[in-house]
């Protein structure tokens, strides 16, 4: 029996009104499904024909293709932004003003602002027409300077979780700041930092999905060039949430082991506010 | 920049709409949080579990997938919420764009604000607990008086991050039609090519500036209950 603070260890009379509940709501939770399948029915949804691109090879292969393309824009921004990152987070940690201001600004700025707004600016401004950098790009710019952006206050917020006596010891056998930097904080630090930069490759990878208002590849392109030839709009959008799903929780299950292996049992990283798609998982 | 002076009015409409999806879904995505949370942490062990299962479901999937369930999958299913048009209290009616709009912000944020609810209970040592019910609290007054009211002050900064996240997010819904502050910036873009750095820093101002008012009011909040421990 788990300890709860919320409840006392139940006695045989909340036992049997547990079971009641339990019942009821078993069958409220099954009348929910039966609705749901209902309404399908009723609307035709559930017809083979709609659900056959999905068990078709060539479609599984263009979601695949898909899936891959998305996978491939979210790595690529995540490189990019580890590097933003790591050079703002530093930058924000600089013992000069002149240094610390203008990264402290840039970083609030892009942490502030929606990534579809981003999306946007770049595509039209630079991305469409001869000679622009195309959706693809305007996609990965715009969560570059997004997840940078969180990545620089993760790193900051991991140079800072590096016990004080580190530093002090490295200063005190003569080292200078760039080497106490690199030798001794940054390592110690990227291991803290490493969960959290998992985490981060989630929301990215979430984010990719934005470029469907842009008519980005990925797999919510593909899902959207599958259900235009079909009409099969429900069913490709549960398949495609289904695929998104996975493949997070996978990341997310890395992320957890990582932690474990890592970090052990010591709290995720502190960071300053200011949101981020992902909001409650402290990235 | 002078259209976008010249028409101003447009620029202050667009956040108006922002500020009405993220206050309306802000207050929507709380309750079916908290209500969420006391499913999942409650003694019936099939609610928990369904509890968890939207949770994890919601917070792994996209808010695009979750609008395009409601604004593209949903009609499939007869799903168009145009009969919401015809409600109106005096002047006020609310179009189908903005209800469904709220309805997938509040659904995915839900999950989020469930967590943070949790993160606030997990947060109440469980001493606490053992020494109301030890000092003869029952279970109403130790709820009451002793760990709600820790479990709901741990849980405000998280809070506060969802709901930021939650404003940001908000500009999901200018992809879907919704002409909200993202909206106008892509239509001022497209007339006013020159001034696009001008426009663009226009609106992510507007933005910065929303982010900013919600974090100094969480920050305050916070503030004011912190828990001495």
């Amino acid at each position: 029996m788990t300890v709860s603070v919320l409840f006392d260890a139940p006695g045989p009379r909340t036992r049997a009104r547990h079971r009641i509940y339990t019942v009821l709501s078993l069958l409220l939770l099954a009348a929910l499904v039966a609705a749901v399948i209902w309404r399908f029915n009723d609307r035709g949804q559930l017809a083979y024909r709609l659900w056959e691109p999905f068990l078709t090879p060539e479609y599984v292969e263009a979601l695949v293709r898909g899936l891959l393309k998305t996978l491939q824009m979210a790595a690529l921004s995540i490189l990019f932004a580890v590097v933003f990152g790591v050079a703002f987070g530093i930058g924000k940690l600089s013992d000069h003003a002149w240094l610390r201001w203008p990264c402290w600004l840039v970083v609030e700025f892009f942490r502030a602002v929606p990534v579809l707004l981003m999306m946007y600016f770049v595509y039209y401004s630079y991305g469409v027409g001869e000679g622009g950098i195309g959706s693809y790009w305007s996609v990965v710019i715009a969560l570059t300077v997004y997840n940078g952006a969180v990545l620089a206050e993760i790193v900051r917020a991991g140079i800072n979780a590096v016990p004080r006596g580190q530093a002090e010891a490295a200063y005190a056998i003569g080292m200078r700041k760039s080497q106490v930097m690199n030798i001794v904080l940054l390592p110690q630090a990227v291991k803290i930092m490493l969960p959290s930069l998992i985490s981060q490759c989630v929301v990215a990878l979430k984010d990719t999905s934005l470029g469907f208002a842009i008519g980005a590849p990925g797999l919510t392109y593909v899902g959207k060039q599958i259900y235009t030839e079909f009409q099969d709009q429900v069913q490709a959008a549960i398949v495609v949430t289904a695929m998104y799903v996975v493949v997070n929780l996978i990341l997310t299950a890395i992320a957890t082991w990582l932690q474990k292996k890592y970090v052990s049992e010591k709290n995720p990283l502190e960071l300053t506010r200011v949101g981020n798609l992902d909001g409650g998982r402290n990235v | 920049m002078d259209d976008l002076f010249s028409n101003f009015d447009l620029y202050l409409k667009a956040f108006g709409v922002t500020l009405g999806l993220f206050v309306v879904s802000g207050v929507i995505s709380l309750l079916l949080g908290a209500l969420l949370a006391s499913l999942r942490v409650g003694p019936v062990k099939v609610l928990a579990r369904a509890a968890a299962t939207y949770v994890t479901i919601v917070r792994n999937t996209p808010l695009l997938m979750i609008f395009i369930f409601m604004a593209i999958a949903g009609p499939r299913l007869g799903f168009t919420f145009k009969s919401i048009e015809d409600l109106s209290v005096g002047d006020w009616s609310v179009s189908a764009f903005f209800f469904r709009s709220c309805v997938a912000l509040s659904l995915y944020t839900s999950a989020f604000v469930c967590e943070a609810f949790r993160s606030g209970i997990n947060a109440v040592p469980l001493g606490q607990a053992e020494a109301a019910r030890a000092i003869g609290l029952t279970f109403s007054g130790s709820m009451r008086q002793v760990i709600l009211p820790q479990a709901l002050r741990a849980a405000v900064p998280p809070l506060t991050s969802v709901q930021i996240a939650l404003l940001k997010n908000t500009s999901v819904a200018a992809a879907f039609g919704m002409a909200e502050a993202t909206f106008r910036m892509k239509f001022f873009t497209n007339r006013n090519a020159d001034d696009r750095v001008l426009i663009f820093v226009a609106f992510a101002v507007g933005y910065v500036l929303l982010v900013e008012i919600v974090s100094f009011a969480g920050n305050r909040l916070e503030r004011r209950w912190v828990v001495a421990r």
